[in-house]
């Protein structure tokens, strides 16, 4: 599944407005903790997290997410948010909570 | 476009230096030694072990020491990860390596780090480990990835 299926699939807002959204999806992944994240998420995968700072972004670059998800409507900084259409990295949002969208995103990635 | 093996002459060191609070700066590092790795055309396991000992050991220079370098040394038969910093040193090494002991305080650990596994997971990835420490003066840390076993076979 692409990025963009998913989106339109769990109505999830783009907050970066110039990120790639044809990635396909190889899996997901949540955790917050970043050293759980590097060594145990997989490339091309969502990563789902509360986490919000700049940090993450170096993270997703170096296990090239298709996306983040971020739940709960959670605020994400602007320079997060530039910084992340620099290094085309899309950042989803959902009002969900992280148990939910998890549950969801693996039933569409399943389907 | 991968590079015969064989013409590959060595050696290639990438450097960066850490400062602190450079939070960025060890993913970018191992992102950028990655590229490097894929253009010398190395197996994706072999790239994916580099890249995750670079940033965890980025990492601790910049949370737990003052400031430091980071130092990736590729030569036909392995690759050494060395990060070396000023900083408070470790004084427990085995304590340290124990997956979950951590001393990151709490603003680090709100922003997802300080889960105790970068040590391990450092050990886990590397064929072998060296750490040396001084407290109060600084940290140095070898890891090395053997290139032998098929290193070059692109996955
Ligand atoms: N370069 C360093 N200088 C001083 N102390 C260090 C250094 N690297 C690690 N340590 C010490 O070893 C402990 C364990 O390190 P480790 O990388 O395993 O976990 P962490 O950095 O605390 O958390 P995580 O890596 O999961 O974010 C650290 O909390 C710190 O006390
Ligand atoms: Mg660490």
């Amino acid at each position: 599944m692409k990025v963009r299926e998913l989106v339109s699939t769990l109505n999830l807002e783009v907050l970066t407005k110039k990120s790639d959204l044809e990635r396909e999806i190889k899996g997901g992944y949540v955790s917050d903790l970043l050293s759980d994240v590097i060594a145990n998420m997989g490339e091309s995968y969502v990563w789902v997290t509360i986490q919000r700072h700049i940090n993450i972004l170096g993270v997703a670059k170096l296990k090239d997410v298709a996306a983040i998800v971020i739940p709960r409507n959670l605020t994400v900084g602007e320079e997060v948010i530039e910084r992340a259409e620099e290094e085309n990295i899309p950042i989803l949002r959902t009002e969900k909570g992280a148990f939910e969208i998890v549950g969801l995103i693996f039933n569409a990635l399943k389907g | 476009m991968p590079v015969d093996p064989l013409q590959y002459t060595p050696k290639i060191t990438l450097e960066f230096k850490i400062g602190e609070k450079d939070f960025y700066m060890a993913g970018e590092s191992a992102s950028r030694t990655k590229r490097t790795l894929q253009q010398l055309g190395l197996n994706q396991e072999v790239i994916k072990r580099v890249a995750i000992i670079i940033y965890e050991a980025a990492m601790n220079v910049t949370i737990h020491a003052t400031k430091g370098v980071l130092k990736i040394l590729i030569d036909p038969n392995e690759i050494d990860v060395i990060t070396e910093d000023e900083g408070p040193g470790i004084p427990d090494i085995d304590l340290a390596m124990q997956e979950g002991y951590s001393t990151a305080p709490y603003e680090v650990r709100e922003m997802g780090f300080g889960a105790g596994m970068g040590l391990p997971n450092i050990k886990q990835n590397s064929d072998e480990l060296h750490i040396e420490t001084k407290v109060g003066v600084g940290t140095t840390v070898k890891a090395k990835v053997y290139l032998k076993e098929g290193g070059f076979t692109s996955a």
